[in-house]
C-alpha cells in the first residue's frame, strides 16, 4: 500500500512538472508576445492627440458616465488613401522576394556542399556559416559601408587596379540594400537547408541514375522536391525580417531605398503618430502572416490527402 | 566432383564452353584508400542465372554488386556486361537496375510514380508506359495500391514495389542487394519463391547479394563465396555445401566439425588422416592425389553422422566412442553434443524419426554413444 501511495505522489508530480513545462511556453509567448501585439492592435484602432500617451484611450466614459468603446479605423484607410504606404509596402516586398531567391540560389549550393563533404571538412565549414554572427550585426552592416562607399575600399581597389576612372556609386542604392540583406540573412537559408538535406537518403539519387534519370534529371526530380521543407523554412527565416528590416536599408540604402521598417521608424519617432505607425505594423503582420497560414493549409490538405 | 548428369547443359551454361558469359568480371579489384575491398577478382556469370554473392558484412560483396551496377568505380579491372565494356558507362546509360536494400523508393511519389519513374526518363511514350506499369502492378499484386505514398504500405508491400520498379523497363541485369533481409521470416520464404519464379518467366539474369545462406542455398543457381575481396569457392548450392574446397567456406556454409592431421596415405580415393587428438585415423574421400605428411582438415557435417547406442559393423566406416554432452531438441531434428575425449567434442545431428519411448530419445544425457561416418561423407580440405 506504501508503494501505491508513493507511486500516486510521482504520479502527481509528474502531472504538475508536466504542467509547467507547457506552462512556461505558453506564459511566455502570453507575456512577451501576445501582449505587445494586443497593444499594438489596440493602439492602431486609436485616434492621434496632443497628449501622453499619445493616442486616445480604447475605453473612455462620457459625458454622461457610460463607458464607451471607441474603435478608430481611419489609420487604416489613411494607408490605402496615402500612395506612399502602399509603395513602401510593395518595394519592401519586392526586395525581400528578391533577396530571398538570392539567398536560395546561393545557400541551396553551398548547403548541398556542406551535406557531401566528409564529416571533419563539414563541421569547418558550418562553424564558418556561424561564424559572422559573433560579431555585432550592426558592425558588420558598417563593415560594409566601408566597402562600398565612393571612397571605399571596393571602389579603390577598382580604380589603383584601372578597371574604373571614378568611382562606381554603390552605397545609397538599392544595390547596396541587397548585398546587406543577402550578406545578412544567408545562414538562416543555409542551415534549415543544411538539416533538411542531411535527411536526405543518398540512396535515393543512386535510385534515381539508377533507373536512368541523369544527374540534372535526379536533382529536379528527386532532390528538389524531397528538399522542399527546408526550402520554404529557409525562405520564410529569410523573407520575414527581410520584409520589416529597418537597419540595412537606412544605413545602405540612406533615403534612396524605401522599406516599410523606415516609415514606421519615421512615423513613430518623427510624426509621433502612433496610432498610424501601429497600423503599419499590424498590415505588415498581416501581409506575412497569410500567406505563411494559406501555405500551412496547403499542406496539412495535402497531408491528410 | 560429382556433377549431376541429371540436370542438361541447357539448365548449367557455366559447364558449355561454347556459352558466352553474359557479365565478365575481369580482374576487378576495389580500394578505399588503404583498404582493398574487392581483391583482384574474376568471375562469369550466365544469361538467365541467379547468382549469388554470399559473405559476412565488410567481405565485399556489396561494393562487387554497386561495381556492376556503376556506382563505384573499379580501381582497377573492367566490367563486361553483354559483351560491352562498362568502364565508361555511367550508372543512368547502364542495361542494369538494382533493386536497394532499403528499397530506395521516392517517398514524395506514389506507388505508380514510383514505377513509372524509370520508363519516364527513357522517353517511353504515355499510353505505353500505363500499360507496363499496370502489367508489373499486376504481377507484384499491387494493382489497388497503386495511388498509395510509400509510407502507407507495409515493409512487404515496399519490397514488391521496389522489385517492379527494378524490372519494369526489361533489364539485362537486376542487382538486388539483400532482397528479403527486411522482411521477416515467413513473408521471406513467400517472396524468395516469388523472386525464383519472376525469374523465370521474365529470364532476367539476377545477381544477389546476402548474407544468408539459407537464402542463397534455395535461390541460386550458383553461388560466389566471399571473405576478405577475394572468391573461396564458386559453384553451385549442392557444390558449394557438399564439396567445400576451404575451410572457410565449410564452416560459413551450414556447419562442420573439423579435425586438423597429416595425410598417412591415399588409396583408391581415399585419404587416411593421422589426427593427434584422436585414437584411430579418419578416413575420407578425396580425388585428387594428396602427398603423405600434407598438412589437411577433415571435414563431416553433422547431419552425416550417425548415432548409435551399439557399435557400427559396417567395413571401412570412421567409428568414434564418446558421451553425450548436450542435446539441442529442435523438433524434427536433434543435435547432440558428444564428447569424444578431453580434446574432441562432435556435433551430431539425427532427425527424430521416431517419438520418444518411455520418455527416452535416441539417446540421453550422459549415455555412452558411437558415431559413425562413411569415407564419402567427409571432405579433405587443405587450406
Amino acid at each position: 500500500m506504501a508503494q501505491g501511495a508513493f507511486g500516486r505522489a510521482i504520479e502527481k508530480a509528474q502531472a504538475s512538472w508536466k504542467f509547467l513545462v507547457i506552462f512556461i511556453p505558453y506564459a511566455w509567448l502570453l507575456i512577451f508576445f501576445l501582449a505587445p501585439f494586443f497593444m499594438v492592435l489596440k493602439i492602431s484602432v486609436a485616434e492621434l492627440r496632443i497628449a501622453s500617451p499619445p493616442f486616445t484611450p480604447l475605453i473612455a466614459t462620457d459625458a454622461a458616465g457610460a463607458t464607451i468603446i471607441r474603435l478608430v479605423f481611419d489609420n487604416f484607410a489613411y494607408l490605402w488613401e496615402d500612395s506612399l504606404y502602399l509603395n513602401t509596402y510593395l518595394n519592401s516586398l519586392k526586395i525581400s522576394t528578391t533577396s530571398t531567391l538570392l539567398c536560395l540560389l546561393i545557400g541551396y549550393p553551398i548547403a548541398y556542399a556542406i551535406v557531401r563533404s566528409t564529416p571533419t571538412t563539414r563541421n569547418i565549414l558550418l562553424l564558418l556559416i556561424i561564424l559572422p554572427f559573433w560579431t555585432s550585426f550592426l558592425l558588420r552592416v558598417y563593415a560594409w559601408m566601408g566597402l562600398l562607399a565612393d571612397q571605399g575600399t571596393i571602389n579603390n581597389l577598382l580604380i589603383w587596379l584601372g578597371v574604373i576612372d571614378s568611382p562606381i556609386r554603390m552605397l545609397y542604392t538599392e544595390f547596396a540594400v541587397y548585398i546587406g540583406i543577402v550578406y545578412t540573412y544567408l545562414p538562416f537559408m543555409i542551415l534549415p537547408l543544411y538539416a533538411n538535406m542531411e535527411k536526405l537518403d543518398m540512396s535515393l539519387l543512386e535510385a534515381a541514375s539508377d533507373l536512368g534519370a541523369r544527374p540534372a534529371v535526379t536533382f529536379l526530380t528527386v532532390t528538389l522536391p524531397m528538399t522542399v521543407p527546408g526550402i520554404v523554412a529557409g525562405s520564410l527565416l529569410v523573407f520575414i525580417p527581410a520584409t520589416g528590416e529597418y537597419v540595412i536599408p537606412d544605413l545602405l540604402g540612406g533615403g534612396n531605398v524605401l522599406m516599410i521598417g523606415r516609415v514606421l521608424y519615421n512615423e513613430f519617432n518623427a510624426n509621433t503618430d502612433w496610432p498610424v505607425a501601429s497600423a503599419v505594423a499590424i498590415v505588415l503582420l498581416l501581409l506575412l502572416v497569410l500567406p505563411m497560414m494559406l501555405y500551412q493549409h496547403i499542406q496539412s490538405k495535402e497531408a491528410s490527402s | 566432383m560429382a556433377a549431376a548428369a541429371s540436370h542438361s547443359i541447357h539448365d548449367r551454361p557455366w559447364l558449355d564452353p561454347a556459352q558466352k558469359p553474359f557479365i565478365q568480371i575481369q580482374g576487378v579489384s576495389k580500394q578505399f584508400g588503404p583498404f582493398v575491398a574487392v581483391d583482384n577478382v574474376d568471375l562469369d556469370i550466365y544469361r538467365g542465372e541467379l547468382f549469388s554473392l554470399l559473405g559476412g558484412s565488410g567481405c565485399g560483396k556489396t561494393t562487387l554488386l554497386r561495381m556492376i551496377a556503376g556506382f563505384e568505380t573499379p580501381t582497377s579491372g573492367r566490367i563486361v556486361i553483354d559483351g560491352e565494356d562498362m568502364s565508361s558507362v555511367p550508372p543512368y546509360d547502364r542495361p542494369v537496375n538494382m533493386m536497394f536494400q532499403s528499397y530506395a523508393l521516392f517517398p514524395h511519389m506514389t506507388v505508380e510514380q514510383n514505377v513509372a519513374y524509370g520508363l519516364k526518363r527513357d522517353g517511353v511514350a504515355k499510353a505505353e508506359i500505363q500499360s507496363r506499369v499496370n502489367d508489373m502492378l499486376g504481377m507484384v499484386e499491387l494493382t489497388q495500391f497503386r495511388k498509395r505514398k510509400p509510407h502507407q504500405l507495409s515493409g512487404g508491400q515496399r519490397q514488391r514495389v521496389a522489385l517492379a520498379r527494378s524490372l519494369v523497363k526489361n533489364p539485362k541485369v537486376l542487382l538486388l542487394d539483400e532482397p528479403l533481409g527486411a522482411l521477416d521470416k515467413r513473408l521471406r520464404e513467400q517472396t524468395q519463391y516469388e523472386l525464383m519464379n519472376i525469374q523465370d518467366r521474365l529470364g532476367v539474369t539476377f545477381v544477389v547479394v546476402t548474407h544468408d545462406q539459407e537464402e542463397a542455398m534455395t535461390l541460386s543457381t550458383r553461388i560466389a563465396v566471399m571473405d576478405q575481396g577475394y572468391f573461396q569457392q564458386i559453384g553451385t548450392p549442392t557444390e558449394i555445401y557438399e564439396y567445400p574446397v576451404t575451410r572457410f567456406v565449410a564452416n560459413f556454409i551450414g556447419s562442420a566439425n573439423m579435425f586438423e592431421g597429416r595425410v598417412a596415405s591415399q588409396e583408391d580415393e581415399i585419404a587416411e588422416v593421422t589426427v593427434d587428438t584422436l585414437p584411430v585415423p579418419i578416413r575420407a574421400e578425396h580425388a585428387a592425389p594428396l602427398a603423405a605428411g600434407t598438412r589437411a582438415w577433415v571435414a563431416v557435417r553433422p547431419e552425416k553422422v550417425q548415432l548409435s547406442r551399439e557399435p557400427f559393423s559396417q567395413a571401412g566406416i570412421n567409428m568414434l566412442e564418446g558421451q553425450v554432452e548436450e542435446i539441442g531438441y529442435y523438433g524434427e531434428s536433434s543435435t547432440y553434443r558428444i564428447r569424444i575425449n578431453e580434446d574432441v567434442r562432435l556435433e551430431v545431428t539425427h532427425p527424430n524419426l521416431r517419438r520418444p519411448r518411455d520418455g527416452r530419445h535416441l539417446a540421453e544425457w550422459e549415455d555412452k554413444v558411437y558415431v559413425g561416418w562413411e569415407p564419402g561423407a567427409a571432405v579433405v580440405l587443405t587450406s
